[in-house]
């Protein structure tokens, strides 16, 4: 069966859409990424689009889960690399992409992935226990 | 509006969606469309070959590359024989869905193209037609 597939990257997991994904793909994503999440423990997601030449509705609300799925199981998610032409038919088609990082390539996204979960560190070491 | 080339494609299963796109992506490069037109009308006809799927029960979709006289355009026709729509307006909502999604496909579409134009009727189908001009 047709997969996307899911890299491991240290604590994080990485995955690069290089396909026109059809819907029971996109769902399919969704579902492989959450349980990956779950068994490797990762603590971020990175989520690279820059292949992707359009996110329709269907696509943004399959983003828009994943991070409040991986959230969830105390993961962060970063989408990166969305092509300018994508950003401007997504917001003119209604959708913002509220509750979903974003960055503008994997160098930054991974940066805000490494940023964010020093400081959660940080956070807990501060906290009384 | 002289149409200057139509093809017809299938819409029954989710893959169909993306052959609606592909076609559609070609003929707006073919037109001299703009990266963002390109991206726009592809988008508008992901959203639509979806609902004809979903809401239609299935159906067909026509490319059509067109001409007013003065300029080209891409027009695409989403025709399905399924229950209808009852209440359009409320469809055409922002936020209105019956499937569970965003409520996006009609409302985004429609802001996506230049002219849009839909026709229902309940227990025989919908149609919506969509054009975009370079």
């Amino acid at each position: 069966m047709e997969r996307i597939p899911i890299l491991k990257m240290g604590g994080f997991l990485l995955v690069s859409i290089q396909v026109d994904m059809h819907d029971r793909l996109a769902l399919q994503l969704q579902d492989d990424l959450t349980t990956r999440i779950a068994e490797t423990s990762a603590r971020g997601v990175l989520i690279d689009i820059s292949a992707l030449e359009m996110v329709d509705s269907f696509i943004g609300r399959m983003l828009g889960n994943i991070a409040a799925m991986a959230r969830v199981l105390d993961a962060q998610t970063v989408v990166v690399g969305m092509r300018p032409a994508v950003a401007i038919t997504l917001v003119e088609l209604g959708m913002s992409l509220a509750g979903v990082r974003t960055a503008l390539n994997i160098e930054r996204g991974m940066e805000l992935l490494s940023g964010s979960l020093e400081e959660a560190g940080r956070e807990n070491d501060i906290a009384p226990r | 509006m002289t149409s200057l080339r139509a093809e017809s494609l299938p819409l029954n299963a989710s893959e169909h969606v993306v052959s609606v796109r592909q076609a559609v992506r070609q003929r707006a490069i073919e037109i001299g469309f703009s990266l963002v037109d390109q991206t726009k009308i592809v988008t508008a006809a992901s959203e639509l070959a979806r609902n004809t799927i979903q809401h239609g029960g299935g159906g067909h979709a026509t490319v059509e590359v067109v001409s007013d006289g003065v300029r080209r355009g891409l027009r695409l026709v989403f025709e399905d024989s399924g229950p209808g729509i009852a209440d359009l307006p409320q469809a055409m909502r922002d936020g209105y869905s019956t499937a569970g999604g965003l409520g996006l496909g009609l409302s985004g579409a429609k802001r996506l193209s230049n002219e849009f134009a839909i026709t229902s009727t309940p227990g025989s189908g919908t149609r919506v037609v969509i054009t975009r001009w370079k």
